[in-house]
C-alpha cells in the first residue's frame, strides 16, 4: 500500500464566545501520496492550517475522517502515535518550535526516545541524529549538538526542524508556512531542501501557504482554499496559468508583478466563519457574478451550495456553478447535472423541453 | 568511550553529551550569577549564617542553652565575657542566637521545601490539565488562598500541638497557594508554546510533555519564588514563636524575640536581648530576597539570549 | 496643507527636494562597542514619488526610518544629513522636530497588528496626532477628520467605535494608515507594511497607498523585503546590504535585471508564477544575512557571492553610477551598461493605469532576475 494520507470530507467546527458555531473546516476531501509536493493555498481564514491540523491528528474533526495507508485514523493515543512516527508536522515559527532549553540534540532526539526506535543492534541515538541534521543540511553535524535555539540563525533552526522530523524516517511531510519567517534570501535553500527530500527519500511533502509564489516554485499539485472549503484543486502548472475558479483568478491576479493578468481586487474580506453565505460561499465577492459573467448559473450560485469537490489526484477539477456550466453543464446540490434554467436534467442528459 | 575532554562530541554517548551540556550551563549560570552584585552579598550573608548554624556547637557550647547551669547576671549588658549580654535566665545571648539560627534556618528551609512541592505540583496539574480535574485543582487552591493565614495557623497548631515538625507543616500548609497559582499561570502560558505543540505532534504523551517541556520551562519562576518563599517561612516561623505556638523545648530567634518581649525588655531598655534576633531575621530574609531576584534574571532565557 | 504645522517648518522651496539624505552613518552603542547598522546612504525622495528600499535583516533600513523622524536613542551617533524641504532634521531644534513629527512626515511602523493599544478605541487613537498638532481643533471637527481619514483607507467612519481587537489584520493595518495621515503629512514613510498580511489585503492596502500618493502628492517611501512588491508599487528602488546602498534605479529595471548579485537573489527568491524557469528551482543564497557586528574586510557581500574574487576583498566597492542613472556597487559588473549576466537591459517604459499599478509598455526581460 502507497503511503497515503486522505481527508474525507472533514469538517471541524467550534463555538465561539457568542455561542455562534464557526466552521473553521467545512468539508474538505484531499489525498496527500508520497513522492509528490502538494501546496494548501489560501489566506487566513480558509482552513488550510486546521486541514493541516486535522491531517496529523492534532485537531479532531467533528465530521468526516482521516484516513492513513487506507486505515481509518482513530482518537486513542495509541492510533495517533502510531500515525505520527510516519506523518511529520513541522511548524512554522522555528524560533517558538524549539524548546528554548533544550540543545539541538535533545530536540532532534527527542522524536527517537519518544517512539523508543534506538534498537541495540542498529545505529546509536548519536549516530541517528548525526545523520538527520546531514540530511537536513547541516554540515558537520557534531559543531551543532550543544547549541541552543538562540544561538541558531532562523535559517538553521528550520534546518533542526526538519532535522527533528527526518529522524523519525516519516513517509510523508507537513509544512506549515516553512519559510514565512525567514529572510527572502534563504529561502531558496529551505525550499531546495525539501525537493531534495522527495527526491531522494520519496518522501510526500504537504507545504501549507499562503504564497502562490512558493506554489509556483517547489509544488507539483496545488488546492486553493476558501473559507474552509478547497474551490480549486489540480496541477501547479495548469492551475496557475490557467484558473478556472473566479477566486483563484483574482488571487493570482493581484500577486505583485503578475503583469499578465489585469489585477482584480476583492471588496471586503473573508466573511465570519459563524456566517457563511449561502449557495456558493464565495458569490458575495465574486467578480464573475458581479460583472454578469456568471448571469446564466448566478441562480445556482445564490441559493444552490456546491458538494464538497472530490480529491481526484490526476485531473484539475473546481467548485463553481459557472466552471461546471463550461465544462459541461451545471450540477445541484448532490452533484447532479441540472440543465441551463436549473431544472434538473433526466437520465438520458436532455433538458426538460 | 574516551573519556578525554577534547573528544569530539561524534563519539561520545547521549548521557555523556547531556552532562557536558549540564556543566555547561551550571558554569555558565555561575559566571552569569557573579556578575550580580546584590546577588553575591546575599549569597554572602547567607552563607554566613548557614556556616555559624552548622558549626553551632563549635562556635558555642550547648551546655549555654541549660537554664539550669546558666551564671550570668539578669539581663546584663554586653561585656567582654557576654558580648551581646544575658537573657533573663542568665544565658549568654549570643549563645542562643546561634543555636538559635538553626531551628529558624531549619523550619523555614523545610517548610519551603513543602510548600513548594504542594505548589508546583497544584499548579502543574490546574493549569496543563483542563475540564473537571484542572476545575478541582484550581478551586482548591483557591479555597486555601482565600483562608486567613494567621486564624489557620493557630488553629492548626492547636490541633497538631507545639513543637519542631508541627511548626514545619503549619507553614508548609499554608503557603503553598501562593506558589501554585504563580506556577499555574506559568503552566497555563508554556502549554500554549508551539514547542509542545511540536511534542505533541511528534507523538509525545502528556507525561512527557509536562516533564520535558512544561516543568523545565516553568522551575526557573520556581527556584526564584522559592527563596522568596523562604523569607516568608522564616518570617512567619518568627511571628508563631512570638505568638507563643512555637517549640517550647527549643531556642529560635522567634523564640527569643517572644521572651525578651515578655520580660519586658523594652521598658527596660534590654537593646542586646530584642535587636540582635531581628536584625538577624531581616540579614537572612534580605539575603534570600537578593538572591532570589539574582537567580530570576540568570535563569529568565530571554535574558540569556542576549549574551 | 502647512497650516497643520503652524510652528515654523518652512514652505516648499521649489529647488529642495521633499526628502534628501546624505551620507548617512548611524551606529549603536552596545556593551560590546558600536553597531554600525548604517554606513554612509544617500537617499531621495520627491513630491508624488514612491522610493522603494529593499532588504532583509541586518541591512539597515528599518534604522533608515526611524532616523528620518530622529527616533534613535541618545546614546546612538548619527552623522550625515537628513534634510527635510531643505531643513536638516538631525539638527533641528526640538520645537521644529516636534512639528515635523507627523505633520511633515509620518511613519507606519512595522508590525502594525501590535502597534495599536488594545484599550482605546481606533477613533481615539487616530485622533491622537491631530489633538497633539492642532489643539486648537474643536472636537466635532476631529470627529469629522478621523471619519474622513477612515474613508480614505476604504474602512467604515462607524469604525471609529471599534476596539483594535475587533479588527482584522487587514483592517489595522489600515488603520495605522489613516493615523499616518492624521495631519497631513508630506513625507509617509512605510516600514513592511504589508508583511503579514494576506496577499489579497496586501492588494488593497497597496491600492490605498498609491491612491494616497497620486492624489495628494505626498511622497514615500516604502520598506520592505519583497521586491516584487516594491517592482509593483514604486517608481523607484535602492537595495541596501549591510547598512549600505549596493543597487539604486527604477523599479523595473531593478527587478527585472538587477546589476548587484544581491539585487539579483532577492529578485529570484520571489519566483515569478507562470515563468517556467522557475518551475522546481528554488534560487536562495548560502549563509545568512550579515551580523552588523562581523562585516568581512572588502565587500560584505562576498562571502555569499556567487561570483566574489580576489578584487572583492580589499574595499568596499563603491556605489558607481552608470550612463542611465543606476547604481550599482559591485567591482564585477562590466563598466559599460550591461547587465551582471551579460545581457543587455532595455529601458522599461511605465505608464500608471487607471488602478494606480503601473503596467509596463515593452515585454518583459527574458531571464528575469537570473544570478549568473
Amino acid at each position: 500500500m502507497t503511503a497515503e494520507l486522505s481527508a474525507e470530507g472533514v469538517r471541524v467546527e467550534f463555538t465561539t464566545r457568542s455561542g455562534r458555531v464557526a466552521r473553521a473546516l467545512d468539508g474538505a476531501d484531499l489525498v496527500v501520496r508520497g513522492g509528490e509536493v502538494l501546496a494548501l493555498v489560501g489566506e487566513s481564514g480558509s482552513g488550510k492550517t486546521t486541514l493541516a491540523r486535522t491531517l496529523v491528528g492534532l485537531t479532531t474533526p467533528a465530521a468526516g475522517e482521516v484516513r492513513w495507508k487506507g486505515e481509518t485514523l482513530g482518537r486513542s493515543a495509541r492510533s495517533l502515535k502510531a500515525l505520527r512516527r510516519d506523518v511529520q508536522l513541522v511548524l512554522q515559527d522555528p524560533l517558538g518550535a524549539l524548546n528554548p532549553r533544550h540543545t539541538v540534540y535533545d530536540s532532534v532526539a527527542e522524536g527517537l526516545r519518544i517512539h523508543k526506535l534506538v534498537t541495540k543492534t542498529g545505529p546509536s541515538e548519536t549516530e541517528r541524529v548525526a545523520a538527520a541534521l546531514s540530511a537536513a543540511g547541516l554540515r558537520p553535524p557534531e559543531a551543532l549538538f550543544l547549541r541552543y535555539p538562540h544561538e541558531l540563525s532562523g535559517g538553521q533552526r528550520q534546518r533542526v526542524l526538519i532535522a527533528g522530523a527526518l529522524a523519525l524516517q516519516p513517509s510523508l511531510l507537513i509544512a506549515d508556512e516553512p519559510v514565512s519567517s525567514l529572510d527572502a534570501s534563504i529561502r531558496g535553500e529551505i525550499l531546495a531542501l525539501i525537493l531534495k527530500l522527495r527526491e531522494e527519500l520519496g518522501l510526500g511533502v504537504l507545504v501549507v501557504t499562503h504564497d502562490l509564489g512558493l506554489a509556483w516554485n517547489i509544488a507539483d499539485r496545488i488546492a486553493v482554499m476558501y473559507l474552509g472549503r478547497i474551490v480549486e484543486a489540480g496541477p501547479t502548472e495548469e492551475v496557475l496559468t490557467a484558473p478556472q475558479h473566479p477566486y483563484t483568478q483574482a488571487l493570482l491576479s493581484v500577486v505583485p508583478e503578475m503583469d499578465r493578468l489585469e489585477p482584480i481586487v476583492l471588496h471586503g474580506e473573508i466573511p465570519d466563519p459563524t456566517r457563511i453565505p449561502a449557495g456558493c460561499r464565495f458569490h458575495p465577492r465574486c467578480p464573475a457574478l458581479a460583472s454578469g459573467e456568471a448571469d446564466a448559473v448566478a441562480h445556482l450560485c445564490r441559493g444552490t451550495a456546491l458538494p464538497i469537490l472530490p480529491s481526484d489526484p490526476e485531473g484539475h477539477r473546481s467548485a463553481c456553478h459557472l466552471v461546471a456550466q463550461r465544462v459541461s453543464t451545471p450540477l445541484d446540490h448532490r452533484g447532479a447535472p441540472l440543465d441551463h434554467r436549473g431544472a434538473p436534467l433526466d437520465h438520458r442528459g436532455e433538458g426538460t423541453p | 568511550m574516551s573519556s578525554e575532554s577534547v573528544t569530539p562530541a561524534a563519539t561520545l554517548s547521549a548521557s555523556q553529551l547531556a552532562r557536558r551540556r549540564r556543566t555547561a550551563a551550571w558554569r555558565r549560570g555561575w559566571t552569569q550569577f557573579r556578575s550580580h552584585r546584590s546577588g553575591m552579598v546575599g549569597l554572602g550573608i547567607l552563607t554566613f549564617f548557614v556556616v555559624a548554624a552548622l558549626a553551632a556547637p563549635l562556635l558555642a557550647a550547648r551546655s549555654g542553652l541549660d537554664v539550669t547551669t546558666a551564671n550570668g547576671p539578669v539581663l546584663g549588658p554586653p561585656s567582654s565575657e557576654y558580648w551581646l549580654g544575658t537573657d533573663e535566665n542568665g544565658r549568654s545571648v549570643l549563645t542562643l542566637l546561634i543555636w538559635g539560627a538553626r531551628v529558624s534556618l531549619f523550619v523555614g528551609l523545610l517548610a519551603t521545601l513543602i510548600s513548594m512541592v504542594i505548589g508546583t505540583v497544584m499548579g502543574l496539574v490546574s493549569g496543563y490539565f483542563g475540564g473537571w480535574v484542572g476545575a478541582i485543582t484550581f478551586r482548591i487552591t483557591e479555597w486555601f488562598l482565600v483562608i486567613p493565614f494567621l486564624p489557620l495557623a493557630i488553629v492548626l497548631s492547636t490541633v497538631l500541638g507545639r513543637g519542631l515538625f508541627n511548626i514545619v507543616l503549619v507553614i508548609g500548609v499554608t503557603s503553598w497557594p501562593g506558589t501554585a497559582l504563580l506556577i499555574r499561570s506559568q503552566t497555563l502560558s508554556i502549554k500554549e508554546r508551539p514547542y509542545v505543540e511540536r511534542a505533541q505532534a511528534i507523538g509525545a504523551g502528556r507525561r512527557h510533555q509536562i516533564t520535558k517541556h512544561v516543568l523545565p520551562n516553568v522551575m526557573p519562576m520556581v527556584f526564584a519564588n522559592t527563596t522568596l518563599t523562604v523569607a516568608i517561612a522564616i518570617l512567619t516561623e518568627t511571628t508563631l514563636s512570638f505568638l507563643g505556638l512555637g517549640d517550647p523545648t527549643r531556642v529560635s530567634w522567634g523564640t527569643m524575640l517572644d521572651d525578651a518581649f515578655q520580660v519586658g525588655s523594652i521598658t527596660t531598655g534590654s537593646w542586646w536581648y530584642i535587636l540582635p534576633p531581628g536584625i538577624c531575621v531581616v540579614l537572612v530574609v534580605l539575603s534570600f530576597t537578593l538572591i532570589g531576584r539574582a537567580l530570576e534574571e540568570v535563569l529568565n532565557p530571554r535574558l540569556r539570549a542576549r549574551q | 496643507m502647512s497650516a497643520a504645522t503652524g510652528s515654523g517648518l518652512p514652505e516648499a522651496r521649489g529647488a529642495a527636494r521633499l526628502l534628501d539624505i546624505r551620507d548617512l552613518h548611524v551606529t549603536y552603542a552596545t556593551g560590546e562597542g558600536g553597531l554600525p547598522a548604517v554606513r554612509g546612504v544617500d537617499l531621495t525622495v520627491e513630491r508624488g514619488q514612491i522610493v522603494g528600499v529593499a532588504g532583509e535583516s541586518g541591512c539597515g533600513k528599518s534604522t533608515l526610518a526611524s532616523t528620518i523622524l530622529r527616533l534613535q536613542p541618545p546614546s546612538a551617533t548619527v552623522t550625515g544629513q537628513v534634510l527635510f524641504d531643505g531643513s536638516d532634521i538631525l539638527t533641528m531644534r526640538w520645537g521644529a522636530l516636534r512639528a515635523v513629527r507627523w505633520a511633515g512626515a509620518s511613519i507606519v511602523f512595522q508590525g502594525a497588528l501590535h502597534s495599536l493599544n488594545p484599550v482605546h478605541r481606533i477613533g481615539r487613537q487616530i485622533a491622537e496626532p491631530i489633538e497633539t498638532h492642532l489643539p486648537s481643533l474643536s472636537e466635532s471637527r476631529r470627529t469629522a477628520r478621523v471619519g474622513e481619514l477612515l474613508e480614505q483607507v476604504g474602512l467604515d467612519p462607524d469604525r471609529a467605535r471599534s476596539y483594535p481587537h475587533q479588527l482584522s489584520g487587514g483592517q489595522k493595518q489600515r488603520v495605522m494608515i489613516a493615523m499616518a495621515l492624521a495631519c497631513d503629512p508630506h513625507l509617509v514613510v512605510a516600514d513592511e507594511p504589508t508583511t503579514a498580511l494576506d496577499v489579497m489585503v496586501q492588494a488593497q492596502v497597496l491600492g490605498v497607498l498609491s491612491d494616497l500618493v497620486r492624489d495628494r502628492e505626498v511622497g514615500m517611501l516604502m520598506i520592505s523585503h519583497d521586491l516584487s512588491v516594491l517592482a509593483d508599487l514604486c517608481d523607484k528602488i535602492t537595495v541596501m546590504y549591510a547598512g549600505r546602498v549596493v543597487e539604486s534605479g527604477p523599479a523595473k529595471q531593478v527587478f527585472a535585471g538587477p546589476l548587484h548579485p544581491y539585487a539579483g537573489a532577492l529578485s529570484a527568491a520571489f519566483p515569478r508564477v507562470g515563468d517556467p524557469a522557475a518551475r522546481f528551482a528554488p534560487a536562495g543564497l548560502p549563509g545568512d544575512p550579515p551580523d552588523p557586528r562581523n562585516l568581512t574586510q572588502g565587500c560584505s557581500f562576498a562571502p555569499r557571492c556567487a561570483r566574489a574574487a580576489e578584487e572583492c576583498l580589499p574595499a568596499e566597492p563603491p556605489l558607481e553610477t552608470y550612463d542611465d542613472g543606476r547604481q550599482a556597487a559591485c567591482v564585477r559588473i562590466d563598466r559599460t551598461h550591461r547587465s551582471s549576466s551579460g545581457v543587455e537591459t532595455p529601458s522599461v517604459e511605465t505608464h500608471r493605469s487607471s488602478s494606480g499599478v503601473e503596467t509596463p509598455s515593452v515585454e518583459p526581460v527574458e531571464n528575469p532576475g537570473e544570478t549568473p
